[in-house]
């Protein structure tokens, strides 16, 4: 899958300008062309945006079955620990015999790697809920669920949104790889033309800009989340 | 696709690593004992990377650990190396300084770097103050310190980081052959030579490398854990450990984060 001479031709003519001529970095070209990377850079904030969602549902749902019976928390960790372990590349190819060329397996890919970081924080979080809390909320009458969603679930946001945002930069990371799954993004974008120095700032630049955008809304939605930690700072 | 095709691929997959047989293309011969060839490539690489990481983030983060300053540095090199994508790294590479076993090694020891130093760090700080002043009181002074006291409590959390750095680099090092190395990477990205089979088999393989990786780590990193620091895991152990305070915070996890390809 290198890339093709013929599209390097394409992308930039060789005649005219030198700095492009000589693969540079060269503003000119990226002001000209900032505009074809858009609809890449959409597409990439649509593989993690979905596959963080999925993964947080998914993990989630586990987390609160591991937290009604204890026992399955260990061989959930032990599947979603393998999962992680798995190259996402070689993920994508294992899967291609099964789901096809597409949106479909990177985003199956991508959830895989979530789930890891996003159950055992939940988890995690749950699990640091102070005793005595939960013997107070028990003896002002609070029902399993109450306790879950009015004491435990709130208490655990910071750990929660941790881990939301460690999953969400690595699947920006992880989804700059999601062409080689013919799902796009980003990576398609560098692998156009991997020698042209701009193609690859610009695209790479766009990559950690998109991740930092990302996690300051995960701080901000820690803190709508939690508006008590803000009044007793203040 | 019916479940007899599915299994087909990867019954043929299975083949070409048993079997030689001629390239999609014709020509030249692929699989069968090039894999041992193509596997030694992708172990050297990735071995030459993490020694090299090791050799540099190991004594920096044990250091700063030990002085108690960097916290800073260690934060965000924790968070930088997490949102440079790996992919993004190894293409800027070939753009700027050009293909070649050096430069992919070199690559990849930038992606192995952070993890190794924030855990060899936290490590460090995460040993007990008053550990660290009895063994003071018992006339330990800054080298016996590090030594007898900071050092083997720090080897669980400092292998946990080579251990996510020895996975990361070998899962990484499949982008190799992008930037001219031809490791167990080449049937992946050239799989036009290779066929979808012998794509198949190489992930195959990958995926297999890197759970060994894991495993074999994991042991090295229970190994060196010191006996007095080994949680008691039975029943009674956990209990215990919950009665006399909250659970240790997800740190582990914070740093597990480092992406995977």
């Amino acid at each position: 899958m290198r890339p093709l001479v013929l599209a390097v031709v394409q992308l930039h003519d060789r005649t005219r300008n030198t700095c492009v001529n000589q693969n540079g970095f060269c503003p000119k070209w990226i002001s000209d062309h900032i505009g074809d990377y858009l609809s890449p850079l959409w597409r990439h904030v649509e593989l993690v945006v979905l596959s963080v969602a999925i993964g947080f549902a998914l993990a989630f749902g586990l987390a609160l079955l591991a937290r009604r019976w204890q026992w399955l928390g260990a061989p959930i960790s032990a599947v979603s620990g393998v999962l992680y372990t798995i190259p996402s590349l070689a993920a994508f190819f294992l899967l291609l015999p099964l789901t096809g060329f597409g949106l479909v397996t990177a985003v199956i890919v991508l959830v895989s790697y979530t789930l890891l970081i996003l159950f055992r924080n939940i988890t995690v979080g749950l699990q640091n809920v102070p005793g005595e809390v939960l013997d107070a909320a028990r003896g002002m009458g609070l029902t399993s669920r109450e306790l879950l969603w009015r004491v435990e679930l709130p208490l655990a946001m910071p750990e929660i949104i941790a881990g939301l945002r460690i999953a969400t930069t690595t699947t920006v990371g992880l989804a700059a790889l999601a062409f080689f799954a013919g799902a796009g993004g980003l990576g398609e974008k560098i692998n156009a033309d991997i020698t042209f120095k701009s193609n690859v700032v610009v695209a790479g630049l766009l990559c950690v800009l998109l991740a930092a955008v990302l996690d300051l809304m995960l701080v901000g939605l820690q803190r709508l989340a939690m508006p008590w930690r803000r009044a007793a700072r203040a | 696709m019916t479940p007899v095709a599915f299994l087909g691929q990867f019954g043929d997959a299975v083949d070409i690593i048993l079997h030689k047989r001629e390239s999609v293309a014709g020509g030249i011969q692929v699989g069968g004992s090039e894999w041992l060839t193509l596997i030694g490539e992708h172990l050297r690489i990735s071995a030459v990377a993490l020694a090299i990481a090791c050799a540099i983030a190991i004594p920096l983060g044990l250091w700063l650990g030990h002085i108690g300053r960097g916290e800073f540095l260690a934060s965000s090199f924790a968070n930088i190396g997490r949102a440079v994508p790996t992919y993004a790294l190894i293409a800027f590479f070939v753009a700027y300084i050009g293909i070649g076993f050096r430069n992919v090694a070199l690559a990849l020891t930038l992606l192995a770097i952070p993890p190794i130093f924030t855990n060899a760090y936290v490590g460090m700080r995460q040993v007990d103050r008053d550990t660290v002043d009895a063994g003071r009181g018992m006339g330990l002074t800054g080298w016996g310190i590090v030594r007898g006291i900071e050092l083997p409590m720090a080897l669980p959390i400092l292998f946990g980081g080579i251990r996510i750095s020895a996975v990361n680099v070998v899962a990484t090092a499949t982008l190799g052959p992008i930037a001219g190395v031809d490791d167990l990477g080449k049937p992946i990205i050239n799989a036009n030579v290779y066929g979808s089979s012998g794509r198949l088999a190489a992930a195959m393989i990958v995926a297999l490398l890197a759970i060994g990786v894991e495993l074999a780590f994991a042991g090295l990193q229970r190994a060196v854990t010191p006996k007095g620091l080994k949680l008691d895991d039975s029943a009674a152990g956990r209990r215990r450990r919950r009665l006399a305070r909250p659970a240790p915070l997800p740190q582990t996890i914070a740093q597990r984060g480092g992406s995977t390809e």
